[in-house]
C-alpha cells in the first residue's frame, strides 16, 4: 500500500482527474495549496505596489493504492499534468502503514479497493 | 417621440423632465458595471476580473467613439440609411432641446450614449474567458460605429425603419437585436474556449450573478422609463412595465426550472429578470400593462428553450447574450406587432386591436436587424483577424485572463507576494523578507 501524492498546476488538475478516471483509479482527495518549484516569477502589480508571487497556486492529489495500482496511478498523473514547462510539479509515492474505511471499518488492502457498484 | 407636446419646435425646456433624464442617465449608465458583476460572476474566477473590465472598456471607448462621431452617424439629419456629420465632435449639441423634445440636446446625447455604451458591454459575453483585452477595445470602437450608431440612426434618428412605421420604444433594434446577433457572429469568428464540451465551465458566483441582475432591473427603469425623454404618461407606462413584464417573466422560468429539473435555480431567476426587462425594452410604453404581463410569460418561453439548447451545439456563445437579448428582443419587437394598442399608446393599433399593418413594420425590422447586425459584426472580426490574433493562447487561457491580461488577481491572497522596490537607479529591488 502506498499513498501518491502529486502536486500539480490548478489549470491541469481537470486533467488530472481525467486521467485517473480513465486509467479507473478512483478515490481521490484534493486540495488547494501554495508552492515553489524553480518556475519564473509571476509579477502582479496593485496600484503603485509591484510584487512577486514566490509562491504559486498548486493543486494536490493525494491516492491511496494497493502496490500493483502505483505505476498506473503515477503515469495517469503525469499524462494529465504535464505541460513541458517549469512548474508542471512533482509526484511523491510514501509508504502507507495503515488504512480504514470508515463505514464497514474494513482496513488495509480491503480499504483503498474501490467498491463494486 | 410620442405623447410629447406638439408645439415642440418653440424648443422650451422642461425643468421636470430635464431632472428626470438626469438621473435616468445615470441610472443607465450603472447598468454597464452591472453587467460586469453578472458577467464576472458567470465565469470562471481566474477571468473575473477581465470579464468586469470589458465592461469597463466599452465605458472608456465606446463613451469616446460616441462623443466623437457614433452620436453625429445616429442623431444627425433624417438620412434613410445613416446620420451626417454636423456633430462630430459634439459641434452645435448644446442647451437648445432637439426638436420634438424638452430636455437640452446636450443631455439627450448623453442618455443615448449610456445606450451604445451598454450595447457594446453586452457582446462582450459570447467572448469572454479567451478574447485578448486590446482587439476587445479595438472591436468596440468600430462596432459602436459600423453597428451601434447605424441601428440606432435606422429606429431612433429619423433612419429608413423609425420613418417606415415601425415601433421601438427602447432599444430592442439597436440594443437587444444589435448585441445579441452580434454575439452570435464574434463567438463564431473568435471561437470556442479550449475546454468547452471537454470541461464542465462553471460559474464561479452565482451571488455576483444575483446582484448584477438586481442592478440591472433597477437601471433598466431609467432605460425604458427614460426613453420617452419626459415625465409624461408614455414614461410611466414603460416604467410600470419594467416593474410587471420581468415579475412574470420570473414567475414562468421558476415554473419552467421546476419542470425541467424539479428545483428553482438562482442563476436561472437572474437570467429571468434580465429576459423580462429585455421583452419590455421595445414594446415598453405602446403595450397595455395587462399584455405586458402576456409578453413577460410568454416571452420567457422561446428564451428558455434557447438557453437550454444552445450549450449542447458547438457554438460557444458563452454567456447566452443571443438567448437573452437577440430572442428576447425579436420577441419584445414582433409582440408590438399583434398587441400595440392605440388606447394606451396614442400611436397606433397591433393585429389584435384591427390593424395589420403594424405587424408588416415590426416583421421587417426583426428580419433585417439581425442580418445586418451578424454580417457587419462578422465581417468586422474577420477583417481585425487578418491584423492581429483576437485570442489568447491555449496556456495563456489556461492560466486565466486575469493574470495573463491585467497582471492582477480578483481573489489574491497576498501570501507568498514578494514586495519589489525601486532602488536610487530605478532598477527593481526585492525587498529583503523579514
Amino acid at each position: 500500500m502506498k499513498l501518491v501524492i502529486g502536486i500539480v498546476r490548478p489549470e491541469k488538475a481537470n486533467d488530472v482527474l481525467e486521467a485517473l478516471y480513465r486509467a479507473e483509479v478512483r478515490g481521490v482527495s484534493m486540495s488547494r495549496v501554495q508552492g515553489h518549484g524553480g518556475e519564473l516569477d509571476r509579477v502582479e502589480t496593485y496600484r503603485g505596489t509591484t510584487v512577486k508571487m514566490g509562491l504559486a497556486d498548486k493543486t494536490r492529489f493525494e491516492i491511496a493504492v494497493s502496490d500493483e495500482f502505483v505505476q498506473t496511478t503515477v503515469e495517469a498523473l503525469c499524462d494529465g499534468a504535464r505541460t513541458g514547462d517549469v512548474g508542471d510539479g512533482k509526484i511523491f509515492v510514501v509508504p502507507l502503514e495503515q488504512a480504514v474505511r470508515i463505514r464497514t471499518g474494513e482496513s488495509d488492502q480491503a480499504a483503498v479497493t474501490p467498491v463494486s457498484q | 417621440m410620442i405623447g410629447l407636446p406638439v408645439a415642440a419646435a418653440a424648443a422650451e425646456i422642461d425643468t421636470g423632465d430635464t431632472a428626470w433624464m438626469l438621473v435616468a442617465t445615470a441610472l443607465v449608465l450603472m447598468m454597464t458595471p452591472a453587467l460586469g458583476l453578472f458577467y464576472a460572476g458567470l465565469v470562471r474566477s481566474k477571468n473575473t476580473l477581465n470579464t468586469f473590465m470589458m465592461c469597463i472598456g466599452a465605458i472608456a471607448v465606446a463613451g469616446v467613439v460616441w462623443a466623437l462621431v457614433g452620436y453625429s452617424l445616429a442623431f444627425d439629419g433624417a438620412g434613410s440609411l445613416i446620420g451626417g456629420l454636423d456633430y462630430v465632435g459634439l459641434h452645435d449639441v448644446t442647451f437648445v432641446p432637439r426638436e420634438g423634445t424638452t430636455i437640452p440636446h446636450l443631455l439627450f446625447m448623453a442618455f443615448q450614449a449610456t445606450f451604445c455604451i451598454i450595447t457594446a458591454a453586452l457582446v462582450s459575453g459570447a467572448v469572454v474567458e479567451r478574447m485578448r483585452f486590446g482587439p476587445f477595445l479595438v472591436f468596440v470602437a468600430l462596432w459602436s460605429i459600423l453597428v451601434y450608431s447605424v441601428l440606432a440612426h435606422w429606429s431612433f434618428g429619423g433612419g429608413w425603419l423609425a420613418s417606415g412605421g415601425t415601433l421601438d420604444f427602447a432599444g430592442g433594434i439597436p440594443v437587444e437585436m444589435g448585441s445579441g446577433f452580434s454575439a452570435l457572429a464574434a463567438a463564431l469568428v473568435v471561437g470556442q474556449r479550449k475546454d468547452y464540451g471537454r470541461q464542465a465551465l462553471l460559474p464561479h458566483n452565482a451571488m455576483y450573478v444575483l446582484l448584477g441582475a438586481g442592478l440591472l432591473w433597477f437601471g433598466w427603469f431609467g432605460f425604458n422609463g427614460g426613453s420617452g425623454f419626459s415625465t409624461g404618461n408614455p414614461s410611466v407606462l414603460a416604467f410600470v412595465n419594467t416593474l410587471l413584464t420581468p415579475a412574470c417573466s420570473l414567475v414562468v422560468w421558476f415554473a419552467l426550472d421546476l419542470i425541467r429539473g424539479r428545483k428553482v435555480t438562482a442563476i436561472g431567476a437572474a437570467t429571468a429578470i434580465i429576459v423580462g426587462c429585455v421583452l419590455i425594452t421595445p414594446a415598453g410604453a405602446f403595450i397595455s400593462p395587462g399584455w405586458a404581463m402576456v409578453l413577460g410569460a410568454v416571452g420567457a418561453l422561446p428564451c428558455y428553450a434557447m438557453i437550454v439548447w444552445r450549450p449542447r451545439t458547438r457554438v460557444d456563445e458563452t454567456l447566452d447574450v443571443l438567448a437573452a437579448h437577440g430572442v428576447a428582443g425579436f420577441t419584445g419587437i414582433l409582440f408590438i406587432g399583434f398587441f400595440a394598442s392605440l388606447a394606451w399608446n396614442g400611436v397606433s393599433d397591433g393585429l389584435f386591436f384591427g390593424d395589420a399593418s403594424q405587424l408588416g413594420d415590426q416583421a421587417l425590422a426583426a428580419l433585417v436587424t439581425p442580418l445586418y447586425a451578424f454580417g457587419m459584426t462578422y465581417a468586422l472580426l474577420r477583417v481585425m483577424g487578418l491584423f492581429a490574433s483576437l485570442r489568447s493562447s491555449e496556456h495563456e487561457e489556461a492560466v486565466g485572463m486575469d493574470f495573463i491580461q491585467h497582471g492582477e488577481e480578483a481573489y489574491a491572497s497576498g501570501e507568498g507576494a514578494i514586495l519589489v522596490v525601486p532602488d536610487a537607479d530605478g532598477e527593481a529591488l526585492v525587498a529583503e523578507p523579514g
